[in-house]
Formats: structure tokens, C-alpha cells, sequence
């Protein structure tokens, strides 16, 4: 965890109202793991006491981006950084993904730029499967050829139909899990081979809070693995303030676990979901 | 050029600048030590603690507002025996001094607390705070009701030898009643003041912003409520007040001394920029060396008003 002054090497339109936003970090960068973030003062926004949580998307020694849309007065502001600006960070933050088990094949699921989250994961990952990418419409649906060029199987669906299946990411899923796990297209002889390959499936996910719970609940109930990279309103960023805490199970019951510091990335088996 | 003396004093308590930071915007300590030099700090206030642990309010608990943020975090902690556990152990490698926020549910839990830090060397003072918004079995009842609030205050005082801070509620007709309420009852310092009870609303949903529906709202906002709650009660008291409300810079900082606290403490800056703290230490020092101001005694309550 370093703070550091940083400085805009790239600011652009991505695809469509979303923005890639990428800024020299030597000492942040090289230090990111998949799945942790980066807390951002937003240059010009006075009145805001708060910074603002971002997932980091890439990061190496030249630097890392972050691929952000407008979605409050935070991200308003910083569309208007301009290339050399400074802008100070925070980071990197948070407990990330973990690295797959042994012999697991790894799935991703997002939602939306939920998936900037899981890119590094994707390129870290040493063994590359499917990843399910959903959004509203196919305008929504973002770094698809980056992850094909990592090597993954992508898999889309939009609300509309407009790209890919119609319907949720988590349809796209659920027919998937359900060919994994008759063997449809498992390469396998036996039963018992297709039973242990479907039980290998290990879920990352990153998107809406609906979406992250549907996968969780599809996961639990199927005997699976699955991470999930939770999105809470944050004050502090580093564990101090208690802000963006959820209900992690405990043997008794549950306990806060802190979404800046414990998180974001939590297993599924130990998030209790409030109603 | 001299350097100007900064050292503050609380009872027992020595204090090498007069910079802390304010109860619950620094946890307890560890969470912030990869990012800020803990022992720069003239002490370290933690979050509050009560006898045993508490879950705090649901979430939402924070919202940012215009130059500022409320909060109904709602005191979640480990207790008085998970607090010296799990964070006393973490203090033995730094020499700063450390000074505990104590709260309790009743009369009863604040004499308990206080009972059992008293044990504790390290610490070096408690602050006890009888102004929290957002718990609703006393809290902030025994900072606006003074007979109430003396009731408190006496209990914690048999119960211990460590300097007594007393943090005062900033939403009472009068500050310099309850100011010196703290000093008969034994008191070494007060500060001033606790986050203002707030509340912020979605017109869309039109619920409240926060799940606990009010909170306390902190930050540049409530600088100069705070800063108007230490002149009054700098004319009424002779102890130490520790000045906060708002501090982001060290020109924040010399308007609360020079409203006549002797120590003050970085709150939701901290949240801003975690060098806040240590920003603000040596920028007072920088400008009271160019001012030839020799100490902070000095420079105390020399408000022309």
C-alpha cells in the first residue's frame, strides 16, 4: 500500500460513454495483484471529502489504467483530467482474487466493465477457459478481443439481444454449467472423468451485486467454487472507517468483513446477502 | 531561525506536537500505519471501545455531502479486552502516545471501561466520549443533558488515574456549561467537538441516505461551528481543549489555537489524504518559526475578539 503522485499518460473515449483512464504509477503499479483497486482523489472535486475506489484493469512499471463510465459527480469530474495532469493515488487496496487451484478450470463472469476487474486474472491465470461477459446491450459489452487474445473462450449475452444470447450473463451460464455437468461436451470416456472435469470449474466474478449473488448462489448450490469481487460505497479505502462493511458467516452466525481491506474479492460460501 | 516548541501537555500526558487525529477516522492505529508515520503524530486517538464488543448500525453508514460527510458507523468494535488483544500489542513497536475512546451503554459500562484501561500502561489517556449521534442507549444523551453528563464523567473519574478527555456534544445551548461540568468533575482536558447531528435524504426512494436515518456530519463543513464551540469554551475553562472539526491544513489548525485550544486533531482529512495529519504538524511548526512564535502556549487563545 503506497500513496503516490501520479500522472495521466492517457485519457480516452474506450467504447461508447465508457473511459480509459491510464496513469504512470511506478511505485503502484508493479505491486497490483488481480482484483484490488485504487483510491483516487479526483482533481477539481472540491467540495468532495471522499475519494473514489477504482479496479485497477492493467498494471505494470509503465503504469495502470482503470475503465471507468459516469455514473456520479466522481466520474463526471474525472472525465475532465486532462493527459499530464496529476492525480494522487492510493494503493494498490484490498485483498484480490486468488490464484486458481490446483488442476481447476477457471470461469469468469461479469457484468457490465465488471470485467476490467477480472482482467488481470484472466492474463495471470496460468490455464485459460471460458469467460461470460453480459451487459445491456452489445455497447455495454466491452474488451472481448482483449480477452481472446489472452486466450479465452468468451461467451456473451445482452438484455436485448443485441450481441451475443439474449438475456442474462447468468443464463448464458446456467446452460453452460448444465452441458458441463452431463458431460455433453466433456472430452472424457468415463462418467466419473466428466463428473471430476465439472467439478474442477472455479468462478470469478465481478459485476452488479445481483448478478455477483446469482453466480454465488448458482456456484453454493452446485458444489463450486466461486469469488466474487464486491462493489460498496467506501470512505477510508484502507480498513480504518467501517463504511463499506457486509456480513461474512462465521461458525455462530456472522461478522462485518470490510469490503476495502477483507475484500473485495470474497468467496462466495462466505457472504451472508442481506434481503 | 529556532525551532518552535511544540510539545503539549494533558495531564500526564506529553504530547510532542499538539497533533492527533480524531476518534474513528483513524481505526486503531495499524490500518493506516503502511501509509503514515504514526510516530510523527503528537498521539493517536482510536476508534471508540466499550466493555464488550458491539456490531455497530446496518449500512448505509456513510454519505458524502457537500464539503463534508455524515456518518452512522454506530461504535462497532471489539471491546475493551479484544481491543488490548488484538491492537495494544501493535503499539509496542511505535512511541507514540495513545489515547482511547471509551463509550459505554450505561453509567455502569463507562466506569467498567475506564476500570479496565486503567490496568493498561500504554495508555497514555482516555477520551471519553459522551457525545456519539448514533447510539441510541446514551450516547449522545449524556453530552446534552449536563447533570447526566456529570453523572458520567464522575464515574469514569474514580475508576482511573489516566488523563480524563472528555469529547463534548457541539448540538447543547450552551458549550461552556458542559465545559465546565468536565473541569469540576476532574477532568484534564475537553475536546471540542463531536460530528453534528445530520441527515441527508434521496428524493427519489425519499429515505434517508443513511440506514441509521441521521448521522454526524464532519468535515470543512462544521470547521467554523467548531472553531466558534472552542472560543466560547476557551473563556470558561483553565484545562486543555483539543480543537477539531474539519482540519485539513495547518492554517485550520492555528485557528483553533489561536481560538484558544492547546492541541487539536485531523478528522475526516485523514480520509482525504492520509498525510493530512503529519501535513498539518509541519506546516504549524514552519509557520510559527516564521512568525518567531516560541511555543504553542504562546500562540493560545491570542484571538483579538
Amino acid at each position: 500500500m503506497k500513496q503516490e503522485n501520479s500522472c495521466v499518460l492517457e485519457h480516452r473515449l474506450y467504447q461508447g460513454d465508457y473511459r480509459l483512464l491510464k496513469l504512470s504509477a511506478p511505485l503502484i503499479g508493479p505491486l497490483v495483484q488481480p482484483g484490488q483497486f485504487v483510491h483516487v482523489k479526483i482533481p477539481r472535486l472540491e467540495q468532495a471529502v471522499l475519494r473514489r475506489p477504482f479496479s485497477v484493469f492493467k498494471a505494470d512499471a509503465s503504469g495502470l489504467s482503470i475503465l471507468y463510465k459516469t455514473v456520479g459527480k466522481g466520474t463526471a469530474a474525472l472525465t475532465t483530467v486532462a493527459d499530464g495532469e496529476p492525480v494522487n493515488l492510493i494503493g494498490p487496496l484490498g485483498t484480490g482474487f486468488p490464484t486458481a487451484g490446483n488442476g481447476k478450470t477457471p470461469v469468469l463472469v461479469a457484468g457490465g466493465y465488471g470485467n476490467a476487474a477480472l482482467y488481470l486474472q484472466a492474463a495471470r491465470l496460468p490455464v485459460k477457459g471460458v469467460a461470460f461477459f453480459g451487459g445491456r446491450t452489445s455497447g455495454d459489452v466491452l474488451c472481448v478481443d482483449e480477452f481472446e487474445a489472452l486466450g479465452w473462450e468468451v461467451r456473451i449475452a445482452t438484455d436485448d439481444g443485441s450481441l451475443g444470447r439474449k438475456g442474462f450473463v447468468t443464463a448464458a451460464l446456467d446452460e453452460w454449467l448444465a452441458e458441463q455437468e452431463s458431460g455433453v461436451r466433456s472430452q472424457g470416456a468415463g462418467g466419473g472423468e466428466q463428473n471430476e472435469t465439472f467439478q474442477s470449474l472455479e468462478l470469478f466474478a465481478c459485476g452488479p451485486n445481483a448478478m455477483l449473488r446469482a453466480v454465488g448462489d448458482r456456484a453454493l448450490a452446485k458444489g463450486l467454487t466461486a469469488w466474487l469481487s464486491m462493489d460498496r460505497n467506501m470512505a477510508c479505502g484502507v480498513g480504518a472507517c467501517l463504511t463499506c462493511v457486509i456480513k461474512r458467516k462465521t461458525a455462530g452466525g456472522w461478522e462485518w468483513a470490510r469490503c476495502c481491506k477483507d475484500g473485495p474479492v470474497f468467496n462466495a460460501e462466505e457472504i451472508l446477502w442481506e434481503d | 531561525m529556532n525551532k518552535p516548541d511544540l510539545k503539549v501537555r494533558i495531564g500526564s500526558l506529553e504530547m510532542k506536537n499538539p497533533v492527533t487525529v480524531a476518534s474513528g477516522t483513524f481505526g486503531y492505529g495499524p490500518e493506516y500505519a503502511g501509509l503514515v508515520d504514526l510516530d510523527r503524530l503528537g498521539a493517536i486517538t482510536v476508534k471508540g471501545i466499550c466493555t464488550e464488543p458491539h456490531v455497530g448500525n446496518a449500512t448505509p453508514r456513510t454519505f458524502e455531502t457537500a464539503g463534508g460527510m455524515l456518518n452512522a458507523i454506530g461504535l462497532p468494535g471489539p471491546g475493551a479486552q479484544g481491543f488490548i488483544k488484538k491492537y495494544l500489542p501493535f503499539y509496542e513497536k511505535y512511541s507514540v502516545p495513545l489515547i482511547v475512546n471509551i463509550w459505554g451503554k450505561t453509567v455502569e459500562d463507562y466506569s467498567r471501561v475506564a476500570e479496565i484501561f486503567n490496568d493498561q500502561a500504554r495508555i497514555g489517556a482516555l477520551e471519553v466520549n459522551v457525545s456519539c449521534p448514533n447510539v441510541k442507549e446514551g450516547g449522545a444523551l449524556y453530552g446534552t443533558d449536563v447533570n447526566l453528563f456529570r453523572t458520567v464523567v464522575d464515574a469514569v473519574r474514580v475508576r482511573t488515574q489516566k488523563p480524563l478527555i472528555v469529547k463534548l456534544a457541539p448540538n447543547v445551548a450552551d458549550i461552556k456549561v458542559f465545559a465546565r461540568a468536565a473541569q469540576e468533575c476532574g477532568a484534564e482536558a475537553v475536546s471540542i467537538m463531536n460530528s453534528y447531528p445530520a441527515m441527508a435524504i434521496d428524493i427519489e426512494t425519499r429515505r434517508p441516505q443513511l440506514a441509521n436515518r441521521t448521522g454526524g456530519l464532519s468535515g470543512p463543513a462544521i470547521k467554523p461551528i467548531a472553531v466558534k464551540l472552542v472560543w466560547e469554551a476557551a473563556r470558561a475553562i483553565t484545562i486543555p481543549i483539543i480543537g477539531m472539526g474539519g482540519i485539513y491544513t495547518p492554517e485550520d489548525a492555528l485557528e483553533f489555537i489561536i481560538a484558544g485550544a492547546s492541541a487539536v486533531a485531523v478528522g475526516t482529512a485523514s480520509f482525504t489524504d492520509p498525510s493530512s495529519a503529519v501535513r498539518v504538524i509541519e506546516g504549524v511548526e514552519a509557520w510559527m518559526a516564521a512568525k518567531g512564535i516560541g511555543s504553542i502556549a504562546e500562540l493560545r487563545g491570542t484571538v483579538q475578539a
